[in-house]
């Protein structure tokens, strides 16, 4: 967004800015709106929604700011004046309000109208006069100096620096606004949230190399890299830890690639392996390339969601309506209220009768438990550290 | 008239004055009582909870590989998925592949920019992401060819208006998030290059990013210089939770494995713990004699340790539900610059300022794999200290 602005300060190049009139005062280096959105058409070859689209996100990010009715952060299309934000104003380059500048400001208020200072501000001034009583001299050597350097200034200057001053707090609405998002939220009581962080790692505990080890042995200890061997993304038979990992939750069932396999082939016998397709086909469209995204969506309509479709997922009417209006203007989230409705439902239905199954029971009875290497006659000798192919080989 | 004008012109510099004045301290009064409500449900402290768990006792850990080839500061490195190949960053502009299991060097890359700050591995193994003082988040993707030019083949993505300081795939090799010294955030289509979403909030520069491990997939948390640690939501670009505890610059940050907390490194020489669901910090990890600034955490696999490296060239380990410190490693002889435990939770690899990256790894004499030693070697033992006492005496 700085290179546009600055693009359109340059010189030569950038927009031409006359003194515009506000009620009777004039304003040296303004312009209009109607000339920003010309000026953007031209350079950028755009079309005149694009430019005013443009515009407006510049008014709103507070680089252009409103001389007429300030508080409304919009480009209008017509006479109505504008002026840069000084780059010490730009959002880029914030700096906090700090308990000494609102001092000063109140201290400014008080000196010009004495008495002026309203009931909540009396109340904080004489708090920050406890606080800050050490700088309290600055505070109003400074205050006196801004109200004498600003009696100074021409008119057209006060209304100008009042204006950018007001844009500037005007965008920092947001932060009180996302303070008052915070303060309603739903939060869990401490005593809760704690027992979790126990739980997860006794439950991990055996897992965890650095803590107990691991069998046959920790590949970076004993130079043998058998562990990894054993453990790779495809084997005939997993380790036993590995497929106790599949039922500490359906995440850690998903995210291994043997353990997704086994679950499909569960699902198929179950005759619902289609929501499995469609949750992974919905994660493609999400961590995909965006030129694949239209190409990709249509594929999930044709395959899961048409009526009559080959693989129809069930999903309730509320979001199924969603899905399809959405599906007319495709996004990389469009899917998402759907996969998520589906990715529940294999959570609390599919996936706890998985692990009851015989096909886990199985599973967990064959999985080897692999003999802890036994240490060498000759401590001292060591291993010959094997290479493993490169996974950049199998472009 | 002219009395009239500079009346209506006074009104108006007095309400622009009430109203920014109300602002301040509508935004002061806010913070102040988000405070209230947090503290409100905070019934028990941490450690508290985590008296009833069995102590840790001391950890040994060991270095196990030491890779030299870098010829300045390392400043950054990121595991590979197949659990033994990093990648790392320096400040002379050299990105180096390894495989840091056998110690050869695989790939290597010379950057166009000095202080290549950020680097991480494509999940697919196929490609390297860095970025720094260029303010771009480049990818190479690698090839096996011997007379490759990885320079060649350099795929500009991210653009930002200041310098990287860290960048990340996301769950595929098609997207990457950055953070940047112009205070921002942004989720970047490799394919295109196109900007997808961009995150604003920080009020200063943005230090660190992690990726939330949750089943939705949908936030990270980031760390900046205006010590605040926000977590956002990637779809919106809006930023859902904010923490300001710290008392300097947040360095690092990196998800619990459960993704229901994050942990946070600063230059205030403490790593603090906070509860997404709580809505507040939960442990503070220091000691008095640790004074220098943490630059790099992460957890163990279960997350029952904490690594972090520090400035003052050592590794802490700590128990994160006691908050006590289990290990101390020495070994760098400058300053930790990063520090990533291994995907399967193996070894942790340290890159640091003295030009050299090391993977550790935690050396236990456990009575259990002293009980296993096989017969035959318990035996030449006995023989050989038998013959050897057998010559003192004589």
């Amino acid at each position: 967004m700085e290179k546009v602005i600055v693009a359109m300060q340059d010189p030569d190049m950038g927009m031409k800015m006359r003194n515009q009139r506000l009620l009777i005062t004039v304003i040296p280096h303004a312009m209009t709106g109607h000339d920003i959105i010309t000026w953007l058409i031209q350079k950028y070859c755009i079309s005149e929604e694009e430019a005013l689209h443009l515009g407006n996100l510049l008014v709103k990010y507070g680089y252009i700011y409103p001389l007429k009715e300030p508080r409304s952060l919009v480009l209008r299309r017509d006479e109505s004046p504008y002026r840069f934000q000084t780059p010490y104003f730009w959002t880029s380059t914030q700096w906090p309000a700090t308990e000494l500048d609102y001092a000063i400001y109140l201290a400014k208020k008080n000196i010009r109208k004495q008495g002026e200072l309203m009931e909540y501000e009396k109340e904080r001034y004489s708090l920050l006069h406890k606080r800050i009583n050490h700088t309290w001299d600055f505070v109003v050597m400074q205050a006196r100096e801004q109200l004498r350097a600003s009696k100074q200034r021409r008119k057209a200057d006060r209304i100008v620096l009042e204006c950018q001053e007001q844009a500037y707090w005007l965008i920092n609405r947001p932060a009180i606004e996302a303070c008052q998002r915070a303060l309603g939220r739903n939060r869990v009581k401490s005593s809760n949230c704690l027992e979790g962080f126990l739980k997860h790692s006794e439950q991990y505990q055996n897992h965890d190399p650095i803590m107990q080890g691991c069998l046959p042995s920790n590949p970076w200890i004993s130079d043998d890299a058998a562990h990894w061997t054993m453990n790779a993304d495809v084997v005939p038979v997993p380790t036993r830890l590995r497929v106790e990992r599949w039922s500490f939750s359906f995440m850690e069932l998903l995210s291994d690639t043997m353990g997704r396999k086994e679950f499909m082939t569960y699902l198929e016998k179950e005759f619902s392996a289609e929501n499995l397709c469609f949750w992974q086909a919905c994660e493609e469209i999400r961590h995909g390339e965006n030129s694949r995204i239209s190409e990709k969506v249509n594929e999930i309509y044709k395959n899961f969601l048409a009526p009559g479709a080959a693989r129809w997922v069930n999903i309730d009417s509320k979001t199924m309506y969603k899905t399809l209006e959405g599906i007319k203007r495709p996004h990389r989230f469009v899917m998402d209220d759907a996969q998520m409705h589906i990715y529940f439902l294999m959570k609390k239905d599919s996936y706890p009768r998985y692990l009851k199954s015989d096909l886990y029971k199985n599973m967990l009875a064959k999985a080897i438990v692999p003999q802890e290497t036994k240490k060498s006659v000759f401590p001292f000798m060591r291993r010959q550290r094997h290479s493993s192919p490169s996974p950049a080989q199998l472009l | 008239m002219y009395w009239i004008c500079s009346k209506s012109m006074a009104t108006q510099e007095l309400q622009i004055n009430e109203s920014l004045a109300h602002l301040k301290t509508e935004s002061e009064s806010l913070k102040t009582k988000l405070e209230e409500e947090r503290a409100k449900l905070h019934d028990v402290e941490l450690h508290q909870v985590a008296e009833k768990v069995e102590g840790l006792g001391q950890f040994v850990m060991k270095t196990r590989r030491t890779l030299k080839g870098h010829g300045n500061k390392v400043l950054c490195m990121d595991w590979c998925k197949d659990k033994r190949r990093i990648v790392s960053s320096s400040q002379d502009g050299k990105v180096i592949v390894w495989d840091a299991f056998t110690t050869n060097k695989e790939h290597a890359v010379t950057m166009p920019c000095t202080w290549v700050m950020a680097c991480a591995y494509a999940p697919s193994g196929c490609a390297v992401a860095c970025g720094g003082l260029d303010n771009k988040c480049s990818v190479y993707p690698l090839s096996l060819d011997k007379n490759e030019n990885l320079a060649a083949k350099k795929k500009s993505v991210a653009m930002h208006t200041n310098y990287l300081s860290a960048c990340s795939f996301t769950n595929s090799d098609m997207q990457i998030l950055t953070s940047s010294g112009d205070g921002t955030c942004a989720l970047w289509d490799v394919e295109s290059g196109q900007l997808l979403q961009s995150f604003h909030g920080h009020a200063a520069d943005v230090l660190c990013l992690d990726l939330a491990p949750s089943e939705t997939g949908n936030t990270f948390v980031s760390g900046g210089c205006d010590k605040k640690a926000n977590v956002w939501d990637m779809r919106s670009g809006q930023c859902i939770q904010s923490f300001e505890t710290h008392e300097s610059d947040i360095n690092s940050v990196r998800y619990y494995p459960s993704g229901d907390a994050f942990a946070s490194g600063s230059d205030d020489a403490t790593c603090r713990l906070y509860d997404l669901r709580a809505d507040r910090e939960v442990a503070i990890y220091s000691k008095e004699s640790i004074i220098f600034g943490v630059s790099s955490v992460d957890f163990s696999l279960s997350g029952r340790l904490l690594f972090g490296g520090y400035n003052d060239y050592t590794i802490n380990v700590w128990d994160v539900l006691k908050g006590t410190r289990v290990s101390i490693l020495f070994g760098h002889e400058n300053r930790v610059s990063t520090l990533r435990v291994s995907p399967d939770g193996t070894a942790f690899c340290t890159g640091s300022w003295d030009h050299t990256l090391r993977v550790s790894s935690s050396f236990s004499f456990s009575l259990f794999s002293v009980i296993s030693l096989s017969p035959e070697v318990l035996l030449t033992h006995c023989v050989f200290f038998f013959f050897f006492f057998l010559q003192i005496w004589a």
